[in-house]
Order: structure tokens, then C-alpha cells, then sequence
């Protein structure tokens, strides 16, 4: 059953733009911590640099450790906004209106952290430049588009370029909003922003259509990133582990899983801090649970296929990976987490209905899946180049040096501080929206009943 | 001679739907054409809510000149860069398709998608620089009809406002 409400425009103006319009104590003192952590993230950064990439754990076989799962993990957590934004916009699901624009706000963070691990990686990270702006003076070379490594720069700069024009298209009727409640620059910027919006209803008419035609156009992006991603390692010759054709829809629904996670994650948050229980409520929880059973299954689906595609084919190098990962202390332990921790305890959990809509569990389990997606990750990635080679004896380890796990939670942080930075100077669920969902609900009455209704247009 | 016949805008505030729709059919009924007022709401009300007229588009053409403008650069890019500095490796093709067809494939929707959002802020008729007689309470909920007709029209479309139940009327200039 649909929880109804109805409050003004006024109202819902004062309660939306309660991040923007006020400064309580809170905000400022997390963000001070959050940036702290972020400073240190650059100081280590800032180390790194002048000793090298040695000081990482990162060496032969194993060159590719915490960055690029890290890469990978956030590349992952910006499919949430577009899985949720697009796909409940085009079905017209009404309980999409408040979580839409945090999730779309998550997936530019998220993919903007996640472009920044590369750039670690490559320990001169100056030397990107050369990609981006290559000349031949002396080198007579080009990046290869052969490459997978060059494939991701071509996705995510699309997806990132599509998921921020689409924050922002939705993003005017409210800009139109904080310029009429604005005085001062804040007015002039606003009014900048809003770009003279005045609510026309051929401005209304073409927001809707923005919303439908734009969801349409980002969800093959959506797909072809992940996908991408994924074939820097399943179509990389060295490694013979990462093989696996089912690579792309597996990272793909994976990105998912983990993306949808941390959006409950961030909606529990956004609902405690600014006080928003009107406006995120169970009913929320609970479809976003309901969404997280499927999209689970389906990615754990696809988990058994990989691993038993590679088990079936018993070539040496996949026989050997899953070997380590089921019998070899720590994989063994890590992929045991990893199996409870994204599947095993969060989806039993979730067929029930008062879990889902229980905000407190509905957090822990979110974070657990972000847990074991994190886990997965690292599980795809180096056991895999632990073992990369015919002969035992270029076989390695890997063991994460401070500096590693100083940036991957400067990373955390990062996007934490982001998202409540973005929150002072926009408002995280969109006023129209929630307007608009007022004006379409309706009351049937059926038989004895009262029955909550929805208008839809043709 | 042509006489030149001064403009006035009137701009009436509506506290709910049914009056400002009520103010629409009345401006109607007095022979003011679709062209002389405009609505405008904080909230998105279903299309025709206000009795007004659909207005036609061209948006669906955008995200086609797009898609042909980023698959041009991006086959371009591709080939001319291959061709230029050919790396070769291990035998393969120096024009190769499924590489080239990812990266196409990227320039493609992004070209779609940068045009789709250009169409939809042409077509939205923005950016609009100057407001023009406008009133920060539609935002907090009122529904506003701006009526913009000749000086001698100006007292029949503030008694239609008027009679439809406007909560405040103001008078300016137009744009």
C-alpha cells in the first residue's frame, strides 16, 4: 500500500531545500573530517609520487592490485544512477521520485573517482597528458584503439558527459526555484543556471520528454560502460584466467547490484540527515529491496556460470585460480566473505517484507553487499595475476601497503564529501518531482475501499 | 498610416489549478488568441490542464544529426589516426572494426545525447535573459497567467483575471 500525503508547494520547497537554505553544526563537521581524510589521501598521493609506484604492494606478476579494483568498484557504483533514474523514469514508476537525482548525483562522483585511480596507477600520472593531446614529434605513435585501455577513457568520458547534462536538464525547474528564494550573487548565479525557466507548459511538456528520451538514449551507454571495463581484463592476452566471454554482463549486473546497494546506503543517510522521513519513506526501501532480489540473483547467476564455465573448460589457468580461491588461506577466507556478504546474508534477508522496509537493516544489508562487491573485485583481479604465467616460479603475492589503503578510503571520502557538498547548493531530491507526484495521485474508491490511485498520461 | 498601439502585460496569480484554468477559458471566450497569454507553474501539470494548446516540436531530429555528427568524427578519428601513425602488432589489421565500432559506438550516443540536451533547451525556447513580468510565487505553488495584448485589451483581460478568482494582479511592461 502506497503511503499518501499532501503538503504545499511551499512546504515542500522549505523542506527540500533544507540542505541548501540551512547550516546545521553537523554538516560542517563532517565534511571538515571528510576533507582531513581526503588531504591525507593526497598526501599519501603526494608521497607516492616522489618515491614511486614502489611503495605500493604492487609487483611482478601482480601490477594490477588496489587501484584498479577500486577503479572498477566505483565504475560499478555510477551504474546505480542510470539503473534507477532511466529504467524506473521509462516503466513510470512513482516510487523513482525521491531517489533519482541522489543516484544520478552518485553516478558523476563515482565515475569521476573512479577516473582517478587510472591516473594513480600509472605513478607519472603527467604523462596522461600525452594520451589526451598526443603528438608525434619524436615518438611517431598514437594510443592504440585496439587497446581495452583505450576503449574506457571513450565510455566513461560518454557516460560521464551523459549522466551530468542529464543531472542537469532536471535540474533547471529547481534551479528556477532556489533563484526565486535567493538574494544576491546566489540570486544572479542561480538565475544564470535556471537559464530564464519560468514553468511554461511547453517547458513542462519537454522536461517530460527530456526524461524519457534521455533515459532511453543513457541506457545503452550504461551497458557498453561496465561492459568495456570488463574487457580490460577478458580480452587481455596475458592474463589466461580472465577468459571468460561471460565477462560483460556479469560486470554489468554486478555494477548493478553494488550501484543499487549504495543508493539505499545514501538514501538512509540523506533520510536521517536532513530529516527527510516525509519524503523517503518504507514504501521506498521496500521496492528498492524488491529491485535488489532480482538484480542479486541474476548477478549470482551469472557468478556460477563463470566459475563453473571456467571449472568445465579445465584449462590449467582457470582450474588453478579457482582452486586458490576455494582452498588457499586468504582467498579462501576473502571469497567466503565475499559469498556472504553480497549474496548469502543480504538476499534470504530481503524476501522479507519487514526487512525491507525496516531503514536500519535495509543500511547494514546495503553495506554488506558493498563489502562483498569490493571483495568480488579484488577476488576477479589478483588471484588471477597471482598466478598469471605457465611457470610456478613468476607466480607471486600481493600485499597492500598503507599508501594503497590510505587512497582507496580517500576515495570513500571523497565521494561522501562530494555528494554532501553538492547537497548545499542543490537540492538531492527533486522539488518538480515530488510536486508533480502529488498532482497526479488520486483516491478510487472500489467497493468499500479507498484505494490509492495514480493518473498516467498516454 | 499604420498606428503603432502600445503592448501591456498583465500577470494574474492563481492560488489553484481550477481558477487559473478557469482564467484561461475566460481569456478564450473573450477572443484572446493562445498567442497573447502564457501560463507558468512551479508544478508540471498534465498537458491541456489549463485548456491550453499543444504546441508542435521538432525535438526527434536532434539526437539523429547527433548520432551523425559523433559517428562521423568519431570513424574519422579512428581511421585517420590508425592510418596516419599505424601501429602494427603482431599482424593484425591496421583498420580493425570491432575496435573501431566500440569507439564509433561511444561517439555516436555521445553525439546523440549533447544534441538531444541542445534541442531540448532550443525547443524549451531558452536561455531566456530576461524574465520578464514574472512572480516568485510560482514557485511556492501559484499558478501564473501573464497576458500580453494592446493597451484598449487590457481592462477586458483584467476582469477576466479578476473573475476567475486571481489572487494579485500585476501590471508591466512587456518583453
Amino acid at each position: 500500500m502506497q503511503e499518501r500525503f499532501h503538503l504545499p508547494d511551499s512546504q515542500i520547497n522549505k523542506d527540500l531545500l533544507i540542505g541548501v537554505e540551512t547550516h546545521p553544526k553537523w554538516w560542517f563537521l563532517v565534511v571538515g573530517f571528510l576533507a582531513i581524510m581526503v588531504a591525507t589521501a593526497g598526501g599519501a598521493f603526494g608521497y607516492m609520487i616522489n618515491q614511486g609506484l614502489g611503495v605500493t604492494g604492487l609487483n611482478r606478476p601482480v601490477m594490477w592490485g588496489f587501484f584498479i579494483t577500486n577503479f572498477v568498484f566505483w565504475v560499478g557504483i555510477s551504474h546505480a544512477g542510470v539503473m534507477i533514474s532511466s529504467i524506473l523514469r521509462l516503466s513510470q514508476a512513482e516510487w523513482r521520485r525521491p531517489v533519482t537525482r541522489a543516484a544520478e548525483v552518485l553516478t558523476i562522483v563515482a565515475l569521476m573517482t573512479a577516473m582517478l585511480f587510472p591516473l594513480m596507477h600509472t605513478g607519472r600520472p603527467w604523462r596522461i597528458l600525452y594520451w589526451v593531446f598526443p603528438y608525434d614529434f619524436a615518438r611517431g605513435i598514437w594510443p592504440n584503439i585496439r587497446s581495452p585501455l583505450v576503449w574506457d577513457p571513450a565510455a566513461i568520458f560518454t557516460y560521464l558527459t551523459s549522466a551530468s547534462l542529464f543531472v542537469f536538464i532536471a535540474l533547471i525547474p529547481d534551479l528556477a526555484v532556489l533563484r526565486d528564494r535567493s538574494t544576491g550573487p546566489r540570486k544572479q548565479i542561480y538565475g544564470v543556471l535556471s537559464l530564464g525557466w519560468r514553468g511554461t507548459p511547453r517547458q513542462w511538456r519537454f522536461q517530460a520528454i527530456a526524461g524519457i528520451l534521455l533515459s532511453a538514449l543513457i541506457l545503452p551507454v550504461f551497458v557498453s560502460v561496465h561492459s568495456i571495463v570488463s574487457w580490460d581484463f577478458g580480452m587481455t592476452m596475458a592474463v589466461s584466467s580472465w577468459h571468460s566471454t561471460i565477462m560483460a554482463p556479469y560486470f554489468v549486473i554486478g555494477a548493478v547490484h553494488s550501484g543499487v546497494s549504495a543508493v539505499v546506503t545514501v538514501m538512509v543517510l540523506l533520510r536521517w540527515a536532513f530529516k527527510w522521513e516525509k519524503y523517503i519513506r518504507p514504501e521506498h526501501f521496500d521496492g528498492l529491496g524488491k529491485l535488489l532480489v532480482v538484480v542479486g540473483t541474476t548477478w549470482f547467476y551469472f557468478f556460477i556460470m563463470e566459475f563453473l564455465f571456467g571449472l568445465y573448460s579445465q584449462e590449467a589457468a582457470e582450474v588453478t585460480l579457482r582452486s586458490l580461491l576455494v582452498y588457499q588461506w586468504p582467498w579462501n577466507f576473502m571469497f567466503f566473505i565475499f559469498l556472504a556478504t553480497a549474496y548469502f546474508i543480504p538476499i534470504p534477508l530481503w524476501l522479507f517484507r519487514g526487512v525491507r522496509r525496516s531503514v536500519i537493516l535495509m543500511l547494514l544489508t546495503s553495506i554488506l553487499v558493498n563489502i562483498g562487491m569490493w571483495l568480488e573485485r579484488f577476488l576477479i583481479i589478483v588471484p588471477g595475476l597471482t598466478r598469471k604465467g605457465d611457470f610456478t616460479f613468476v607466480w607471486g603475492t600481493y600485499r597492500p601497503s598503507i599508501i594503497e589503503i590510505i587512497l582507496v578510503a580517500g576515495s570513500f571520502a571523497f565521494v561522501a564529501m562530494m555528494i554532501l557538498l553538492f547537497s548545499k547548493v542543490f537540492p538531492l531530491i527533486p522539488l518538480f518531482d515530488q510536486k508533480e507526484g502529488q498532482v497526479l495521485e488520486a483516491t478510487t474508491r472500489i467497493g468499500r475501499r479507498d484505494v490509492p490511485s495514480i493518473v498516467r498520461e498516454e | 498610416m499604420t498606428t503603432f498601439i502600445p503592448r501591456r502585460s498583465l500577470l494574474g496569480l492563481f492560488s489553484t489549478a481550477d481558477s487559473a484554468a478557469d482564467a484561461v477559458e475566460g481569456l478564450q471566450g473573450q477572443d484572446f488568441d493562445d498567442k497573447d497569454f502564457e501560463i507558468m507553474s512551479g508544478t508540471p501539470y498534465p498537458e491541456g490542464a489549463f485548456g491550453e494548446k499543444t504546441s508542435k516540436h521538432r525535438l526527434y531530429v536532434f539526437p539523429f544529426i547527433g548520432a551523425a555528427i559523433g559517428f562521423t568524427v568519431a570513424i574519422l578519428l579512428t581511421t585517420a589516426t590508425q592510418v596516419s601513425y599505424p601501429l602494427v602488432t603482431g599482424g593484425k589489421p591496421i583498420l580493425s572494426i570491432p575496435p573501431m565500432a566500440i569507439i564509433t559506438y561511444e561517439g555516436t550516443m555521445l553525439g546523440a545525447i549533447i544534441f538531444t540536451v541542445l534541442g531540448i533547451i532550443f525547443e524549451s525556447r531558452l536561455p531566456r535573459p530576461k524574465l520578464g513580468l514574472y512572480d516568485e510565487r510560482i514557485t511556492e505553488g501559484y499558478v501564473g497567467i501573464l497576458v500580453t495584448t494592446t493597451e484598449d485589451r487590457i481592462k477586458a483581460a483584467k476582469e477576466v483575471l479578476t473573475k476567475a478568482g486571481a489572487a494579485d494582479i500585476k501590471e508591466g511592461e512587456p518583453d
